[in-house]
């Protein structure tokens, strides 16, 4: 029989609140707020996708009529392609892995009854919120929403006459992000002070679940680099209203001067991508730990190598900051440095390497239970090694002359993000959905839903590589001024179809995500035997998440299969096992 | 099927941060040296409160880096002329008004008087006993508003600064006017928008007192109020010496 | 559904793998000087990496077929936190293998991009603007005239759109066109520049990208290696037009050069 150690609970610093307003809208219970990120996230991801999906159309029929919508413009098409971007990297990708889970998970897993600043956690959600609102709000203003695409890359942005939406839209985009970086870096702050001050007696670093870590670098990595984005919004801003010439040099649009002299372009590309990089580590690091996570569970092994998933995170992160430069190859930035960005995005690619390795070698010898949560992790791998493979090509110069702003661009991002990412957030959301509502998720519908994702997926963007090989440009509103794109047709035909299914399949998700929040079967404190601080405690755990109680840590995370235990888990809280660990 | 045992923990003697006194031993459970249960101890508090202005001050940093970088390139970076198809450089440095160095003075002065002030209250809890931390502190002594006085000197500050603005448009260089004008009003700009904040954080610190919170929260705010204090005040520091000298 | 997850994650692996090797879709026909080096490191990229998916890939599929539960009959399941010798040896193998591609490519990237053009190239100037390519020679005088931004009319076309300044002597004899004619087996320096925003010059068949900066005079070069003709495209976001901004580059023999050049100055006199 196991037993779990538990102490007087040190601290919780408010009672449970009562009333709707304080129970549901301003909560400062930070599973509350995770709930709350998670489900502006799952509003944010349909109307990306209702977006690429009308770009998809768009591409293979330019010239139909859409009912309700209309004629789609060429203009029209390039907001498409901004708004989709924006709103699914930083309203999706951003938001449901770290705010949405680790807002929910990382104080339970530490063992602390919430994060460091409960009001400050409640204020970030609010604060993305309004900039969810704001961004929106764009498609709404006169010019509607911006066509610079979400790099936003001056002086097309920096102009208010240089396309339609570049108007208020524009300045809208900015101001939304901005309002989300400060509500980003207010996160980071709450995330970082309880990582580093809140975790329970016994809960050293080494022993915390990889989730943990990637949220904290995660986080750190957002601290880092969000000032810097604000700082290029402000920048933008000025000179789009202000009159101000950091962007925007000597200009003629439509023959007419604009007033500004001098500017940089490439120096918003700098400040953008010293941001922008992070960003998409921002986005894939909190899924390489729910990765990590699941394939121990669920192959009842311990992760393989953990110091080295640590150190990989750790090197990632920092690397991270150095590589920003490989999307400014063809910018007209000096070639040598160009050179010394490819052999520093060359050495990024060792850590990712290692968590791959990793990652085979925990199924290796395990007794794998395929389980949703871990279709999903395995799915992951599988994406995660052919979105990343696609890496070396971009990383090198003489090749990216080639690629660069390709369709073979988007098919690597989109399988790490796009898909990698996303199949993460999948993965969590069936893994944790028992902890969360208190009941099963129905397997069925899930294993639909993984192989119609896998598959379809698959079928949308690996068939973008040969597009963009093939010499498909980025950003083209359609293929039927350029005679060589003509031949490609075909290749885009089957891409739109297969997102159709894709996106179809997604429904497959929703219907099971909200039927068994309020029908699933009731779920038990522990349904897939893990050892991990969360399972410790209630389905779904107390307003202080212990009960009254904190957990003393005595164990790592993994401890499955144990020579000589009784069962085939250990508890982290669990005294009997005296591990190495 | 998991049994629980409660085991107890008492932690041993801890010495608090703070830097002028030790304060008195704290422990874990339910009940600690606060007097109020559920609530962290003080030191945690403070502890706590500091790490989280530690990283607070990040994302500022890397702001004002940014921008220093964007200062930086700007100044030596050439431009197409087209007309004369050659590259030239635009930079024209701007004199900046004297009186910002009065400005300086009174900011570090502020930063003086709320160092009194953040080490005025911290003797008030280490004085006090252990059980009263808790409570709203007496009053009894006369105790100079060191507060009041950093939040005065901080307005100044502002003032000063809205005034330099307005000296440097008289003189022509208003933000658009050229580059290095646009920097300077960016730069002194953003400077004055966090430093607003470290007066309205003063403000609510003030309020602390006045809405009779104890001796321990008031600490804690006053404390992570003057660490950001004292950090704008470097920050400007650098600011106005990368105008002056980086130019 | 340990098998089902094999043979979807190896169909999938074996299916693009397909179109990779069969090149349905590949680079389009080099006709540069530089397409031998660069497609041969495509190629040798294409070997390494897509071993390694394949590999991963096949690797994956296997094991989740071969170490699924089976219940009473599976083996003890190996306890092991991990093997750091193998750690290290797969660390320093994958960062010989991506740094050494990389550093592989050091010559080639120094020959586009270190090395001026020579001076015996042709000299074309490139001008990007929302939404179309002007091609700008500098006429028997060799020398480029100014330009003026508030003399610009790109609805006059030629040297309206581009804003030629009449005033400089040097601008008499400029050739401006709206497609690009080149000698074969002849380096050609580009002087890219933009009006507006930041467009992208790429000429697939050329292997050339190179973005136009406004700002910026950005010199390139590259040496056509046969005659024909050859699309160019915008390949940076520059605006509603950006899908359209299409020219042509024409290479031809170096008489058939001449002679048109020739004609097009004295259509100058």
């Amino acid at each position: 029989m196991a037993t779990h150690d538990f102490a007087a609970q040190e601290s919780h610093a408010h009672a449970a609140p009562q009333g709707f307003i304080r129970k549901w809208v301003f909560s400062l219970d930070h599973k509350v707020i995770g709930l709350q990120y998670y489900f502006l996230a799952l509003a944010a991801v349909f109307v990306g996708m209702f977006l690429s999906l009308l770009m998809r159309i768009h591409l293979i029929w330019p010239t139909a009529t859409l009912p309700l919508l209309g004629d789609i413009k060429p203009e029209t098409y390039l907001t498409l392609v901004t708004m989709h971007g924006t709103i699914m990297v930083f309203f999706v990708l951003t938001t449901a892995p770290q705010g949405g889970f680790g807002n929910y998970f990382l104080p339970i897993q530490i063992g602390a009854p919430d994060m460091a600043f409960p009001v400050l956690n409640m204020l970030s959600f609010w604060t993305t919120f309004l900039g969810f609102v704001v961004m929106i709000a764009a498609f709404f203003v006169a010019g509607g929403a911006p066509l610079h695409g979400w790099t936003g890359y001056a002086p097309l942005s920096a102009l208010q006459s240089a396309g339609p939406g570049e108007g208020l839209g524009a300045d809208l985009w900015i101001i939304s992000i901005a309002i989300f970086c400060i509500g980003a870096l207010m996160g980071a702050l709450n995330f970082i002070t309880t990582t580093l001050d809140m975790r329970a007696k016994g809960m050293t670093m080494m022993r915390m679940p990889l989730t943990v870590w990637a949220w904290f670098v995660t986080a750190i990595l957002g601290l880092l680099a969000f000032g810097v984005l604000l700082s290029a919004g402000i920048l933008l801003l000025m000179d789009r209203n202000l009159g101000t010439s950091f962007f925007v040099p000597l200009v003629t649009i439509n023959g007419q001067l604009t007033g500004h002299k001098g500017g940089s372009p490439l120096l918003w590309q700098h400040l953008f991508w010293f941001f922008g990089h992070p960003e998409v580590y921002i986005a894939i690091l909190p899924a390489m730990g729910m990765c990590s996570q699941l394939l121990s569970v669920f192959s009842r092994k311990p992760i393989f190598g953990y110091k080295a998933m640590v150190y990989a995170i750790l090197a990632i992160g920092f690397l991270g900051f150095m590589v920003w430069g490989h999307h400014m190859f063809m910018s007209g930035m000096s070639p040598y440095t160009a050179f010394a960005f490819s052999i520093m995005t060359m050495g990024i690619g060792v850590p990712s390497a290692i968590k791959t390795f990793n990652w085979l070698g925990t199924l290796w010898g395990g007794r794998i239970r395929f389980s949703s949560p871990m279709l999903f992790a395995i799915g992951f791998v599988s994406l995660f090694v052919s979105g990343g493979i696609s890496g070396p090509f971009l990383a090198q110069p003489v090749l990216d002359i080639q690629l660069h702003d390709t369709a073979f661009v988007p098919a690597h991002f989109h399988l790490i993000m796009g898909v990698a990412s996303i199949f993460g957030i999948f993965a969590a959301t069936y893994y944790w959905f028992p902890k969360m509502f208190g009941r099963m998720m129905n397997e069925t519908l899930a294993r639909w839903h993984f192989f119609i994702s896998l598959i379809g997926t698959y079928a949308v963007f690996m068939p973008m590589h040969y597009a963009g090989m093939a010499g498909q440009p980025r950003r083209y509103s359609q293929f039927t001024e350029v005679h060589y794109l003509a031949g490609l047709i075909p290749l885009n035909k089957f891409i739109t179809f297969a997102a159709f299914v894709t996106i179809a399949g997604q429904l497959i998700f929703v219907v099971n995500l909200f039927w068994s929040m309020f029908k699933g079967p009731k779920a038990s404190d522990n349904p897939w035997e893990a050892t991990t601080l969360e399972w410790t405690t209630a389905t779904p755990p107390p307003h202080d998440n212990f009960g009254g109680k904190t957990p003393v840590v005595h164990n790592g995370p993994y401890e499955y299969n144990v020579p000589g235990a009784p069962r085939d888990y250990v508890m982290q809280n669990d005294p009997e096992l005296k591990a190495a660990h | 099927m998991a049994s629980f045992s409660t085991t107890a923990t008492v932690d041993e003697t801890r010495i608090s941060l703070g830097d002028d006194g030790i304060l008195p031993p704290t422990r874990t459970g339910g009940d600690d040296g606060d007097g109020s249960p559920g609530v962290p101890d003080y030191s945690t508090r403070l502890r706590r409160a500091r790490l989280g202005l530690l990283v607070a001050l990040t994302p500022v940093i890397m702001l004002f880096v940014s921008f220093s970088s964007a200062y930086v390139v700007r100044q030596g970076l050439p431009t197409l002329d087209p007309r004369s198809n050659q590259l030239v450089r635009d930079w024209i440095p701007v004199t900046l008004p004297k009186l910002l160095l009065i400005n300086t003075g009174v900011l570090i002065l502020s930063s003086l008087f709320m160092e009194l002030a953040r080490r005025q209250i911290k003797r008030q809890v280490a004085g006090a006993a252990p059980a009263s931390v808790s409570e709203v502190s007496s009053g009894d002594q006369v105790r100079i508003p060191w507060l009041a006085i950093t939040l005065l000197l901080g307005l100044v500050f502002l003032f000063g600064q809205w005034t330099a603005w307005r000296q440097l448009a008289a003189n022509g260089f208003y933000v658009a006017t050229t580059p290095s004008s646009s920097f300077v009003y960016l730069l002194t700009g953003t400077h004055a928008i966090h430093l607003m904040g470290g007066v309205l954080a003063l403000f609510v610190a003030g309020m602390a007192s006045l809405l009779r919170r104890s001796v321990a929260t008031r600490s804690v705010v006053v404390d992570v109020t003057a660490w950001y204090w004292h950090f704008m005040a470097g920050l400007w520091i650098y600011i106005l010496c990368l105008l002056e000298f980086a130019s | 559904m340990g098998l089902i997850l094999l043979v979807v994650i190896w169909l999938i692996t074996f299916i693009s793998t397909y179109f990779f090797i069969a090149k349905t879709w590949w680079l389009p026909v080099g006709a540069s000087a530089s397409t031998a080096g660069i497609d041969h490191h495509f190629t040798t990229t294409f070997i390494l990496m897509g071993i390694v998916f394949v590999a991963a890939q096949v690797a994956l599929g296997y094991l989740v077929w071969n170490y699924r539960d089976r219940g009473s009959s599976s083996s003890k399941v190996a306890y092991s936190h991990g093997n750091t010798t193998l750690e290290v040896v797969w660390t320093l193998l994958t960062t010989v293998l991506f740094v050494g591609l990389n550093l592989a490519t050091y010559n080639l990237w120094a020959a586009e991009r270190f090395d001026p053009a020579g001076a015996n190239a042709v000299r074309v100037e490139v001008t990007g603007m929302q939404f179309a390519w002007y091609f700008r020679y500098p006429g028997p005088d060799g020398k480029f005239g100014a330009t003026n931004p508030e003399l610009e009319d790109a609805s006059a076309g030629g040297e309206a759109a581009l804003g030629l300044d009449p005033k400089d002597p040097a601008s008499k004899d400029d050739v401006v066109t709206g497609t690009m004619v080149v000698p074969v087996n002849r380096e050609v320096e580009v002087i890219l520049r933009a009006h507006d925003v930041i467009h992208s010059f790429f000429i697939p068949q050329m292997r050339f990208k190179q973005d136009a900066v406004p700002g910026l005079a950005i010199h390139m070069h590259f040496t056509a290696i046969q005659t024909g003709e050859f699309e160019i495209l915008c390949a940076e976001l520059c605006g509603l037009g950006h899908y359209k901004m299409h020219g042509m580059l024409k290479v031809v023999s170096p008489d058939e050069y001449d002679k048109w050049l020739a004609a097009r100055e004295a259509e100058k006199q």
